[in-house]
């Protein structure tokens, strides 16, 4: 029932050659084949972000897309993110200085949306925020705290 | 600069905001293989014939076990005799989404192939899915031999109906409080690795200790062998402390496959296995004076225990009785419960745990008498409130003597916050003006019993215990590691207590190193539940870093030849007070408490540790006056929130920044059940309709407005730090604030309750029929 194909994805800027079940989710494949961990799973409905990534700079929900479609394009996890605060991004820095995070398991996937939001919108209101992480649920949080990690941000731009 | 009131930044964010933190699925030993359940389709049925055949050819299954291979093994533990729970289904489901066998695959998509290709056959039973229906004299029963559907009966002595009936009036609502699903964000998982050395296993679980203790016994092997590690725990809010099948599972299926096993829920398994949490009914009689003084309260509540009775879950009609006056000072108060069985998923504790299910439905009766007295429902709170002069004020049952509150001032600083009076004025001009939004403004003064607990009061409560542990060690270079016993999920105790040791000790904060989770390492501990790590957990690291210091005092009094009494602590080291330049480092301390020959001779080497179980002689009670200012779309019938006011007393605070993200966090779980969330099934067949995050409501952002929160202090005198807790605050207050908000909106229309989730397609009626009935136009 399970059929291979090779494919080939450049992960935080590293080719990724692989034969692998044509099946096999994005998330799935960073998680368990490229071994970064930091992507998420909370859902199976594709309602709550926490395994949103970049594909070719685009927040996309990995659990979502087949990685054979991600075949040829470039992905971006969490732990490919940096930046010059401390080697966190503007983004990071803001959830840690604002404490957008409790326990931690919806923020790589909050941090990846927040950072393809800031790069659409740089200068987003709060109901910009709030509707541009309409897709992203955070159970501990209750969200405030995740707005003003994300003005944060966009008032700190990295340099 | 004392920590302890600062709004430091956590430790566990850095590990967690770069993606490197330690979920459970984010595990993979070498030859890890993937458990998944097969789950029954019926809500209730008898197995008939269970085959596995198809399964067991597929390439890369290695094993298919149902109950039948677990006659050697007891049920799960801590259930009522009569009504245990299997730990695979045996002859009979009682609830969509039972375990009925488990695969082990290679990996996960092996697994659910194979799950999918097992055959179960089921004679289907008559469903039970309400208190209603399952207690009804001719219902089915879930277990036969236990004769009824009912497990467990408190009743009242006196029901009050004289009381009641002698006074000025009497009011009386019936209020049902949703079953909602907890959701945290990582479902349940575990993966169990059973070797020549044991058995260690990784769970993400709010009581790591407990778990060892219960599934030890289980297995019949000795503690040494069974090893549980909690590491980053994505969340719980009560449902990670629930004896679940896969935590008792893993371990055969590790021994018997000879491989590393894990089970890593999806989400749709989750809301069916994942124990739910609210789904009581309350029945409220409540008598007051012409002037609002309440006379008498009669409380009464069914709660349903969904397929299987969960000692939390047994334990939540208990809490809910002890808090059934909230913060009120009414003469005669009385209780009864009765808690009942139904083919629905289990029920536990869910953030508050039968405390919000009181506040609710007393903070929405006094509103009722605030409305039939025709005074503003803030003077009826005012008018009863417990004085603050009246602490220890014993209740109406004996084990719950409030500490401390001032429940006044919390009023009177939430009406300041929510600029009261202002928007009274507002509401009376929308009320004039049919194109405008309604407006309704919504009071919740509320209270909760938390820090669990004190001795002998909670037995039965399978997880709670007296006191929490903690272990504060000086390493050799004058760094110190504290170990807890209680294992958080997202309340940030790397960070608290760190800093609580830090104040202590005198050692920085970045030189302080917190350890949980870790049953090989923390000798025993209780867990994170009931809002009880700061005060029970944060306690005990605060007396065992002062028992450190007061040796480490010794050694560099010794060192120094100087007095201990004229050293004081700070900036890792030990000065002279008055001798500018005499002291001693922390790191020379630390390193002589190693070497006998410069120790005071009462010292042995190696005495700067300390290892501290903390009893606490009471609860604590945190408290609180919550604000909601809605508005009501004459229209669509949405609500908006506008203004959500939070003032809390959670005592002493240690972190700011986090105390306030816990009550936000409560506050939003809160406004959800008020608004969005509840779990359906649907009638006759027990089907639930609510088992994906597509038909079960998780709000998000946009969902949820901002928070303006305020505080209070009064010190809880019941622990060293005076601390209250605060994790449960936010879920435990809002939901009345909100609900009153509507039903206060909704007033005009002669609506004096609304059951939530009020969706607009409630209120919408309500606006639609009332028009409709007085045959205005709009
Ligand atoms: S895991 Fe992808 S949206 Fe939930
Ligand atoms: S921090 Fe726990 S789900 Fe967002």
């Amino acid at each position: 029932m399970s059929r291979h194909v090779d494919v080939v994805i450049t992960v935080n800027g590293r080719r990724s050659e692989r034969r692998i079940d044509a099946r096999t989710l994005l998330v799935h494949y960073v998680r368990e084949h490229e071994r970064l961990t930091g992507t998420h799973v909370g859902c199976d409905t594709s309602n709550c972000g926490a395994c949103t990534l970049l594909l070719d700079g685009e927040a996309v929900k990995s659990c979502t897309v087949l990685a054979v479609q991600a075949d040829g394009h470039e992905v971006t996890t969490i732990e490919g993110v940096s930046g010059p605060y401390d080697g966190f991004s503007a983004v990071q820095e803001g959830f840690r200085q604002c404490h957008g995070l409790q326990c931690g398991y919806c923020t790589p996937g909050m941090v990846m949306a927040a950072t393809s939001l800031l790069a659409e919108h740089p200068h987003p209101s709060d109901d910009e925020i709030r509707a541009g992480l309409e897709g992203n649920i955070c159970r501990c949080t209750g969200y405030q705290m995740i707005v003003d990690s994300v003005r944060w941000a966009a008032d700190h731009p990295a340099p | 600069m004392s920590l302890v009131g600062a709004k430091v930044l956590r430790k566990e964010d850095p590990r967690l905001l770069s993606g490197t933190g330690t979920f459970v699925d984010d595990l993979a030993p070498p030859g890890c293989a993937f458990a998944q359940f097969v789950t029954s389709t019926e809500a209730h049925a008898e197995i008939v014939a269970i085959d596995a055949r198809a399964a067991l050819k597929m390439p890369g299954v290695l094993g298919v076990w149902t109950a039948a291979d677990l006659v050697d093994y007891p049920d799960l533990p801590g259930g009522l005799p009569d009504l245990e729970r299997p730990v695979l289904a045996r002859n009979t489901v009682r609830f969509a989404g039972e375990p009925v066998a488990v695969v082990v695959a290679e990996d996960r998509y092996v697994a659910a192939d194979a799950v999918a290709a097992i055959e179960v056959e089921y004679r289907a039973l008559p469903v039970v899915t309400t208190i209603e229906d399952a207690a009804a004299p001719d219902a089915p029963v879930l277990f036969p031999h236990h004769g009824s559907n009912v497990a467990t009966v408190v009743p009242t002595m006196d029901d009050l109906e004289r009381e009641l009936e002698r006074s000025h009036g009497r009011a009386h609502l019936h209020l049902v409080n949703q079953r909602c699903a907890a959701v945290p964000i990582e479902a349940m998982a575990c993966l169990a690795d059973w070797g020549a050395d044991g058995l260690t296993m990784w769970a993400t679980f709010q009581a790591p200790h407990h778990l060892r203790n219960y599934l030890a016994t289980w297995l019949d092997v000795p503690q040494t062998r069974c090893r549980i590690i909690a590491p980053d725990v994505g969340g719980g809010f009560g449902s990670k402390i629930v004896w679940y099948p896969e935590l008792f599972l893993a371990p055969l299926l590790s021994k018997w496959t000879r491989r590393p096993v894990k089970f890593a829920q999806t989400r749709s398994e989750a809301m069916t296995q994942m124990a739910h949490g609210r789904d009581q009914v309350h029945d409220i009689d409540i008598g007051f004076d012409r002037d609002g003084t309440i006379t008498a309260l009669r409380f009464v509540i069914s709660q349903n225990l969904g397929a299987y009775p969960d000692p939390t879950g047994l334990g939540l009609a208990v809490l809910t009785s002890w808090m059934a006056a909230g913060c009120y000072r009414i003469p005669k108060v009385s209780t009864s419960f009765r808690t009942v069985v139904t083919n629905t998923t289990p029920v536990a504790a869910y953030r508050g745990a039968g405390r919000p299910e009181a506040a609710y439905s007393i903070e929405r009766i006094i509103d009722v008498v605030a409305r039939r007295t025709g005074l503003d429902p803030a003077e009826v709170r005012r008018r009863n409130f417990i004085p603050p002069s009246a602490f220890p004020y014993e209740t109406h049952n004996e084990p719950v003597v409030y500490d401390s509150g001032d429940f006044p001032a919390a009023l009177a600083e939430c009406l300041r916050l929510l600029d009261y009076d202002a928007r009274r004025a507002e509401q009376a001009r929308r009320r004039d003006d049919p194109t405008a939004p309604l407006l309704g403004i919504g009071l919740s003064c509320w209270l909760e019993i938390a820090g669990f607990g004190p001795n002998g009061s909670l037995e039965g409560f399978g997880h709670l215990a007296s006191w929490e542990s903690a272990q504060v060690r000086v390493q050799p270079d004058g760094s110190a590691i504290v170990f807890v016993g209680s294992s958080p999920h997202g309340q940030g105790h790397e960070t608290t207590f760190a800093q609580i040791a830090s104040d202590e000790l005198g050692i920085s904060y970045d030189r302080i190193e917190v350890r949980h989770g870790d049953t090989a390492t923390v000798l025993q501990g209780v867990g994170t539940m009931g809002s009880r790590g700061v005060p029970t957990s944060g306690s005990a690291v605060k007396v065992a870093s002062t028992r450190v210091l007061e040796r480490a005092k010794k050694i560099a009094a010794h060192l120094l030849e100087a007095s201990e009494l004229d050293l004081e602590v700070g900036d890792d080291a030990f000065n002279v007070r008055g001798s500018p330049g005499k002291k001693v480092s922390w790191g020379d301390v630390a390193w002589a408490s190693f070497q006998p020959l410069r120790l005071p001779p009462e010292l042995a080497a190696g005495s700067l540790e300390e290892r501290l179980f903390q009893e606490s002689p009471n609860f604590s009670y945190p408290s609180g006056a919550y604000g909601c200012v809605v508005s009501i779309d004459r229209e669509t019938g949405d609500v908006t929130i506008l203004d959500m006011v939070l003032v809390d007393d959670c005592g002493t605070v240690i972190n700011p920044l986090l105390a306030e993200g816990q009550v936000h966090g409560g506050v939003a779980q809160g406004i959800s059940q008020a608004l969005y969330e509840g779990v359906v099934y649907a009638p006759g067949t027990g089907q639930p309709i609510t088992a994906n995050l597509l038909d079960y409501l998780v709000p998000s952002a946009p969902d949820l407005p901002g928070y303006t929160a305020g505080r209070i202090t009064t010190l809880c005198p019941n622990n060293p730090l005076g601390a209250k807790g605060i994790g449960e605050s936010g879920a435990v207050g809002a939901p009345a604030a909100v609900v009153n908000a509507i039903v206060d909106a909704l007033a005009p229309f002669g609506v004096e309750h609304v059951d939530m989730p009020v969706t607009p397609e409630k209120v919408w009626r309500i606006l639609h029929e009332s028009s409709a009935a007085t045959g205005e136009v709009r």
